[in-house]
């Protein structure tokens, strides 16, 4: 315990964070060159998952807000792009701000009228908005039905067609130092600050002048649009898209991938969203333990809400000199 | 259950009188289910997401226990001893979740409470999930769910009768239970000042645990009419329902009592007759009932957030 906490307070460093992060960096762009496609493929999925996690993170580490329908934000850009691809024959860079203004309006309707509520209407809120989405692209023409949109072209890159699985681990790793950076300057710049504030005492930060319903609501859009933007590489790099892969479960994994990692902190969230994509990987050749995924994950999530409520590896953010008075473990309570 | 259009050609007072009987029952199902949401949401501000869950074991426990004594006590009291024995198994359940999930967190961040109920609800889910390997169970009651009076073209069966007895009789007692009773006054006290009431010498945790027991057995009730009335029972039955009870609960303003009762009705009305005028219409009404009803829920939340008998002050977290 003594070692973990001592790991922890290196890793909390900035110099050592910036040196390691450098590091890693370097053998992140390396590692295709070794690897092969199968490992390149489960590296890919966990990109995938670390671009998920991060863009909810905005909304639930942040905001402290509950969204239980994440899996609809990145079905809106993955049916935006994958339609207007395939039946607008556009091309796919030019259906990134298609996807990006679809989902910022969705999120606009769903979250405006909500968010002014109380924040755990949005739970279910948005878990009911995220059975509508799934349910309209089953039974609707235009969406595939059931099938869903298959057989979507590959887009090119400066003349290089994206085919392989080395192409598409970089354009994910690339996708994932863009939403690193995106988040952590989020989390240091005045919308982090009155985000966190929010998250902790939403009272006391309404007293202080934070306008809590245009935050919330500023931090739900962010989130809804780096999920949509996800979902359009995603629906391109796989080439079909079905309503199945935007279920419940879904949302669920990316919220406990958020939650266990430790809400608010990047690195943590990076790590749950490793966590949740190479397990089922580690396991899939022993089926008994693969169908009792999902308890084991109900058993761990009530285990560390009990023990440790902001995640394994929680955002300091709070009790860094100069930033908002007092610790997370205290303030907020009630 | 809609398979009664399409026989024969309908009036269209008929097909609405129709779908009255058949919306008034489902409503009843989510009367029920939205009784416990609103129940521990009005003391302690949890959205209990295992809810739906218990519902689900309530309908397995019915089935399971109808399994066993159906040969020596059959029919109507058998199915009436099976759920309240699944209603004790609810209780019990409800109580246990309560107690090791959800006490210690009273004093946490509400989000981390949110967080706990969808793991117990994971928990649930997937034991009876593995413990059923996800194949749906069927349950034979020997009573025929189609014998009952016609009146013209419109049918209605003992069974809903029996159904609709049952859930009015609940919630009668409920009302009575909430309001002339000492724990249901201390119930209403607990969710208007929960230290107050322990100043006054009310024992809040047991009567928190009191509501979680209470709300169980509700919903255990409705899972064992869901047993009987559409004779199969699956590990994910309590999913979409848990999702349409909180609508109801919202609907009737959550928090309130009779409006769980009043949106649950609503909602069934709502949906059974939505989904006739989708079905006329040309489309497949049973594929789009759900979004109907979650669509409703989000209008409800723009237009009239508090319900239709909820408190009119905005409460924030």
């Amino acid at each position: 315990m003594q070692y973990f906490t001592k790991i922890r307070q290196l890793l909390d460093n900035k110099f050592a964070t910036r040196a390691i992060l450098a590091a890693l960096c370097v053998i992140m762009a390396l590692l295709p060159l070794f690897l092969n496609n199968y490992v390149l493929n489960v590296l890919w999925n966990a990109f995938f998952y670390m671009l998920l996690a991060m863009g909810l993170n905005i909304i639930v580490g942040y905001c402290g807000l509950c969204d239980l329908g994440y899996a609809a934000k990145f079905a809106i850009g993955a049916y935006t792009t994958g339609i207007l691809i395939k039946t607008y024959h556009w091309n796919f860079w030019l259906t990134l701000p298609a996807s990006l203004a679809v989902s910022i309006i969705a999120a606009l309707l769903i979250g405006g009228p909500t968010l002014k509520l109380r924040s755990d209407y949005l739970a279910i809120v948005t878990l009911g908005f995220a059975e509508i989405v799934r349910i309209t692209a089953r039974n609707s023409n235009i969406t595939g039905s059931a099938t869903g949109i298959s057989a979507i072209p590959r887009p090119s890159f400066f003349g290089i067609r994206l085919v392989k699985p080395n192409h598409w681990y970089y354009v994910f790793l690339v996708l994932v130092i863009i939403f690193i950076i995106i988040s952590g300057r989020i989390r240091n710049s005045r919308v982090g600050r009155a985000l966190a504030f929010i998250r902790e005492d939403e009272d006391a930060a309404q007293a202080m002048g934070v306008n809590t319903t245009s935050y919330k609501l500023l931090a739900y859009t962010i989130g809804a649009a780096m999920g949509g933007i996800t979902g359009s590489f995603y629906a391109v790099k796989m080439t079909s898209i079905s309503p199945s892969s935007f279920d419940f479960t879904q949302s669920v994994n990316i919220l406990l991938a958020v939650i266990l990692g430790g809400m608010g902190k990047i690195p943590g969230v990076i790590v749950g969203a490793a966590f949740f994509a190479i397990f089922p990987e580690l396991f899939r050749d022993i089926p008994v333990i693969g169908d009792m995924r999902m308890l084991f994950f109900g058993i761990l999530l009530i285990a560390v809400m009990l023990n440790r409520p902001q995640g394994l590896w929680p955002d300091k953010l709070g009790s860094e000199p100069g930033g908002l008075p007092g610790d997370i473990n205290t303030v907020g309570r009630r | 259950m809609l398979a009664l259009g399409g026989v024969c050609v309908f009036s269209f007072s008929e097909v609405v009188l129709q779908q009255l009987i058949n919306g008034l029952i489902l409503g009843s199902f989510y009367a029920l289910v939205a009784l416990g949401y609103s129940m521990v949401y009005g003391i302690i501000k949890l959205l209990n997401f295992a809810h739906g869950d218990i519902y689900m074991i309530g309908a397995f426990a019915c089935l399971s226990v109808f399994g066993v004594i159906s040969k020596e006590i059959p029919g109507l009291a058998g199915i009436g001893l099976s759920i309240a024995a699944a209603m004790v198994l609810a209780g019990i359940i409800g109580y246990l979740v309560q107690r090791v999930a959800y006490r210690p967190m009273l004093e946490a961040p509400r989000l981390s409470l949110l967080i706990t109920a969808i793991g117990v609800s994971l928990v649930i889910y997937n034991t009876v999930m593995l413990m059923t390997n996800g194949q749906p169970l069927f349950f034979f009651s020997g009573i025929d769910n189609s014998a009952g009076f016609s009146f013209g073209n419109i049918r209605i069966t003992y069974v809903q009768i029996f159904m609709l007895a049952l859930s009015a009789t609940t919630m009668l007692a409920l009302s009575f239970f909430i309001s002339r009773t000492m724990m249901g006054k201390a119930m209403r006290a607990i969710a208007l000042d929960q230290d107050a009431c322990r100043l006054m010498g009310i024992n809040v945790n047991k009567i928190i645990g009191s509501t979680f027991i209470i709300g169980s057995m509700l919903a255990a009730i409705a899972g064992g009419m869901a047993c009987v009335y559409y004779g199969n029972v699956q590990y994910n039955m309590g999913y979409t329902i848990g999702i349409k009870a909180f609508t109801s609960a919202v609907i009737g303003g959550i928090g309130s009592m009779p409006g769980a009762m009043l949106g649950g009705l609503l909602l069934g009305l709502l949906e059974a007759i939505g989904t006739q005028v989708m079905t006329s219409m040309g489309m497949s009404g049973s594929a789009w009932k759900d979004v109907f009803a979650f669509g409703i829920l989000i209008v409800m939340l723009i237009l009239r957030p508090n319900g239709l008998m909820g408190k009119t002050d905005v409460e924030r977290m």
